[in-house]
Order: C-alpha cells, then structure tokens, then sequence
C-alpha cells in the first residue's frame, strides 16, 4: 500500500519526550514559513495550537513514515522524501527547514527517544495492521469462546497438553525466526498428504511452545521427517510403536540452549520439549495422523508427545552428524524412528571388553531377542560408560564393529519354533551366522549427565530399512 | 494481545469429507482388481476372494504394493486404474 506524504514539513514527536519539548515552541515558526504537519504519538496536547497537528493514536503515520527516533523532522517536496533528521540537531533543523535563524537560543545538539513504533510487542502489531503480511491461514474467530486454550482443545488442535493459542502475531513472532518465505511448501504431509508451508509449521511451532529461534532445527527436521527415506507415512499409520524422534549436532544446539546432559532425553528444557512436539503437532493437524483414526498404534509411547534431544559431543568420538557426513562445525538433525527408552545398568564394567558384551547382550532385546535385521536402534552412551571406551582408546566405529561381531548369533538359535517360542527367523537362516542389525542400523550417540553408570537403548521401527522407515540426517540451514 | 482470532493449524484446503463412488449394482461383466498391499498372510486372505469371484465367473486381476509401509507408487495406481472397475485391498495381517 502507498500512502500520498503531505507535501512540506513533518514533524513526529511524543509529549513524553523531552526534547520533542525542547523543540515544540519551534513549531509555530515552522508552521508560519510553510505546510507543516506534526504527528504526535501519545497526546492530543503537544503542539494543540496548530492546525496541522494530528494525534497519531493508532500509530500508523509514524509507522508508515519507518520512523525510529522522536523527534523526526522530515521534508516532502511532491509526495517524496527529500531530507530527514531526528533528535535535535540545530544545523540540519536550519537546512531542512530553510529557517537560517531557527533555535538561536538552544542547544547544538539534544538526542532524542525512541518513537512509540518500536516499543516491545508493538512493532509485531502495527506490521499486522498495516503492513503486507503474507499469513494466508484461515482466520478462525472464537470471540465466542471463554478461553483461547479451550477453543484449542475443542478443535482437536491438542495432543492432550494445553497449547499455546496461535494468534497472528505469535505466528509472524515464529516467522522472523526463519527467513523462508511463509508460503514455501517443504512437501507433502502425510498421512494426508497434503502440502506443508512454513507459515503452517509456524502455526503449530507457536502452539507448541517453540521461540522464534528454534525455526532453523524445527525445519530442517521436518525436511528429513518428510525424505522419502524416511518412510513418515508408514510410521504414522503403525500399529506399532515407533515416532519421529529428533538427535541434534552442532553449534545451533547450545545456541538455543538445548538439553545434551543430565536428563537430556526427559522433561524440563523448552528446546527439547518444544521442537519435538511441534513436529508431533504438524504430523497431527497438517498432515491428519491422530490416534483413532489413521494413527494405528497399538499401544504408542510416550515419544508420540515429544522426543528431542542434543548429543552430548565429544572431541574424542566423531559425533553422529559428522558420522553420517556432516561437516565438522555444522549443525544437523537426525530423525530415527524412536519406540521408548530402555536403560543398560552396568555399574561394575571398568574396561571396554566387558562393557561391549553388555551393551550386546542389552541390544538383543530390540524388538524380540529372536528377532533380527527387523528394527534399527539408537545405543545412547553416557559420559562415564563412554569414558571407559575413549581412555582405552576406542572410537565410535571400533564400539560399533565390536557389537556387530559380538552380536551375530546361530540361526538355529532365532528361527521361529527355536527355543519352544513361535516368534523368530524364517527356516532359512537356520545354518547362518545371524547379525541383529541391518548394515547401518546400529547409531551411537553421546548422551547425558556426568554421573551415572548407564546407558540406553531406544529401539526403532521393527519395519526399518528400504521396507520402511531409514534414518535421514539434514544441515539446519541458518 | 488480541486473542480472539486464531490462525487455523490445519490443513485447511484438504475436503472435510470425500465422497464416496456409488457401489455398482452387479459385479457382472466388472473386473475386480485384488491388491495385496504386502502384509504377511495378506495373500491368504486374497487367494480365497480370488477363489470365490472366480467360481461366480467374474475377472480378476492380482496386484501387490512392494511395501506397506509407503503409500502404492503412482505408476502401480496407474494401471490399477487403467485395467480394472473395482478394487479390493487386504489392509491388516
């Protein structure tokens, strides 16, 4: 929208200022010389007298004038800006306003105030009232409504938890975290399949709880949540367990103050809950997928409210995001479809030998002990078990290729009827040597508080790989 | 803060409802298609509707989804479409 400037002199003041006092017996000498118009933001009273006064209560002409300071002294000569000054400044006040004699008795030079336009929260309010915003989601008007949060709810807009109601300032909040352009669409929502734009993911960011800086690593998962890889439909629709689950790498996760330490993959940080249920949210009122209806699972898990984490890095061990390629210093996110936690107490192991044979014989329980190459899993190592590996000089990999050897197991020992139990392998694994896990399947991650002999084990979707659902790591683009 | 109007978080532009097409009155003369959406034992379950529309003397064609956990490749809903009037799919183990 253009607006016509009124040609001559324009003065934007704030009776509360004082050097828009200093210079408010100025303004009739203006008045007299020439076309002038004084738009004051907080007062009928400044400057009454003259007839070009205007009480900007609505803020809009000071606004739309991008004025930062008070005073502002702007010249318009036919409808365009040609000088502008702001504070008190005696010699741009002469040249702008052609008045050689003008403010003789006052000082050089007083700074100013800050104009009414920037103040905390106003700014987000007049850029929606009179700016071009480019929101195109529906506008829903519960003026009817006792409480926002109960509108929420009734909607079916909540995964159980109160949200944050979505005005349309929260959302153009969220859209400043990124620079995307609100109306982008980052690909297809399943179950539903419908298209996804970052206004949409800002929309469910701010009923998540999300601060406008935690856009880059909500996006950027949602990406890899949405790579065909990644298989998001099927873990959606499951009657098993499994949901997207969030690892973040690199520099952005202490930035926005993520948790990698004690009770990294419990309650209590923003970052963590918050990115993670944003995602949940998405999946559930972009995409459709809530429980009951194309939502199959079983028995779900308590992921399906939110499952974020950051890894606790370490010069020592290459961090997941360098392991699945990475560039040292960037940050990424990697989505895996995470069941539930199931903790490894080893409390007496000292050296790695003994602690890989635990860790081993812990991992056979992913999905069933006689299952095998089913579902992928996330070893999680604390600080004090990865300690024991690093000082013996062990890396990720050497960890990781000692548990595939340790973990290979007879066929006839897993086949199904083995053992008096129906579940297990088909017969024709029955002369083989066995691995639990699918080539890859097995990520490792650093994780946790510095005292506690434990680590974890979060099982994935026993339908993982090309038949279903394959980690995917993304770089947050900043 | 002005609370009172919400920006909506869902898909919007998705249909409340799609309506459904109208049943056929017979199956004489149709082609019924049987996917198999590749769940375990799904073909057990689809052999015998195979078995049953056969003996009524009714044409069947046999299709199968290479995973259930992705939705069928748009070539696969191609020629479903293309070669036959009706289609029954297995949706559990």
């Amino acid at each position: 929208m253009t607006t016509t400037l009124p040609d001559g002199l324009i003065v934007v003041a704030k009776a509360d200022c004082p050097t828009c006092r200093l210079v408010e017996p100025l303004l009739p000498e203006l008045d007299a010389a020439g076309a002038l118009t004084v738009y004051v933001q907080d007062s009928a009273e400044y400057a009454a007298a003259l007839p070009g006064t205007r009480h900007d209560h609505t803020l809009e002409h000071s606004w739309r004038l991008d004025t930062e300071f008070v005073p502002t002294l702007i010249r318009v000569e036919n409808g365009q800006e040609v000088a502008r000054t702001h504070g008190w400044h005696k010699e741009d006040w002469r040249a702008i306003s052609g008045l050689p004699g003008l403010g003789e008795d006052l000082p050089e030079m007083r700074p100013g105030c800050g104009s009414r336009t920037l103040e905390p929260g106003i700014a987000d309010e007049l850029e929606l009232a009179f700016g071009d915003v480019p929101l195109q989601s529906r506008q829903i008007d519960i003026a009817g409504a006792d409480d926002p949060m109960e509108a929420c709810f009734e909607r079916g807009w909540s995964d159980g938890l109160p949200v944050v109601p979505p005005t349309p300032v929260r959302v153009l909040r969220m859209l400043r975290g990124t620079s995307r352009e609100p109306d982008e669409v980052l690909g297809l929502m399943p179950p539903d399949r419908v298209p996804c734009t970052v206004e949409k993911v800002a929309v469910n960011a701010v009923m998540a709880g999300c601060k406008p800086e935690y856009m880059p690593v909500l996006l950027a998962a949602l990406e890899a949540a949405l790579d065909e890889e990644f298989g998001l439909h099927g873990l959606i629709c499951t009657t098993m367990f499994g949901t997207p689950m969030i690892m973040v790498n690199g520099p952005i996760a202490r930035a926005i103050g993520m948790n990698s330490g004690g009770n990294a993959l419990g309650q209590g940080n923003r970052a963590n809950a918050t990115i993670g249920r944003a995602l949940q949210l998405i999946i559930r009122n972009v995409g459709g997928g809530r429980p009951g209806e194309i939502d199959r699972a079983a028995l779900g898990t308590p992921g399906k409210y939110t499952f974020c984490f950051a890894e606790a890095e370490d010069s020592d061990w290459l961090s997941l995001a360098q392991e699945r390629g990475i560039e040292p210093g960037r940050s990424a996110v990697t989505l895996f479809p995470g069941e539930g936690v199931q903790g490894i107490i080893d409390q007496k192991s000292r050296d790695p030998e003994s602690l890989v044979r635990s860790f081993a014989l812990s991992l056979r329980a992913v999905d069933h002990a006689k299952l095998a190459m089913a579902g992928d899993a996330v070893l999680v190592v604390s600080p004090e078990h990865a300690r024991v590996f690093i000082e013996a000089g062990w890396s990720k990999q050497r960890l990781r290729e000692e548990l595939e050897q340790l973990l290979l197991a007879p066929g006839k020992d897993l086949v199904a009827g083995a053992g008096g139990i129906a579940e297990g392998i088909p017969e024709k694994f029955r002369d083989k040597q066995v691995p639990k896990f699918r080539p890859g399947g097995l990520l490792i991650v650093r994780v946790g508080g510095t005292a506690g002999l434990f680590s974890a084990i979060i099982a994935g979707w026993a339908a993982s790989g090309p038949v279903g659902s394959s980690p995917v790591t993304r770089e947050v683009l900043l | 803060m002005n609370e009172t109007i919400l920006l909506d978080p869902t898909a919007e532009s998705a249909p409340a409802q799609r309506a459904r097409l109208a049943r056929p009155d017979s199956l004489d003369g149709k082609v019924v298609g049987l996917l198999d959406i590749s769940k375990p034992r799904g073909n057990v379950f689809l052999d015998r509707i195979e078995e049953q529309l056969a003996g009524m003397g009714i044409e069947v064609m046999r299709y199968a989804k290479p995973t259930f956990t992705r939705v069928a490749p748009t070539e696969l809903k191609q020629q479903m479409a293309a070669e036959v009037d009706l289609l029954i799919e297995g949706l559990a183990d």
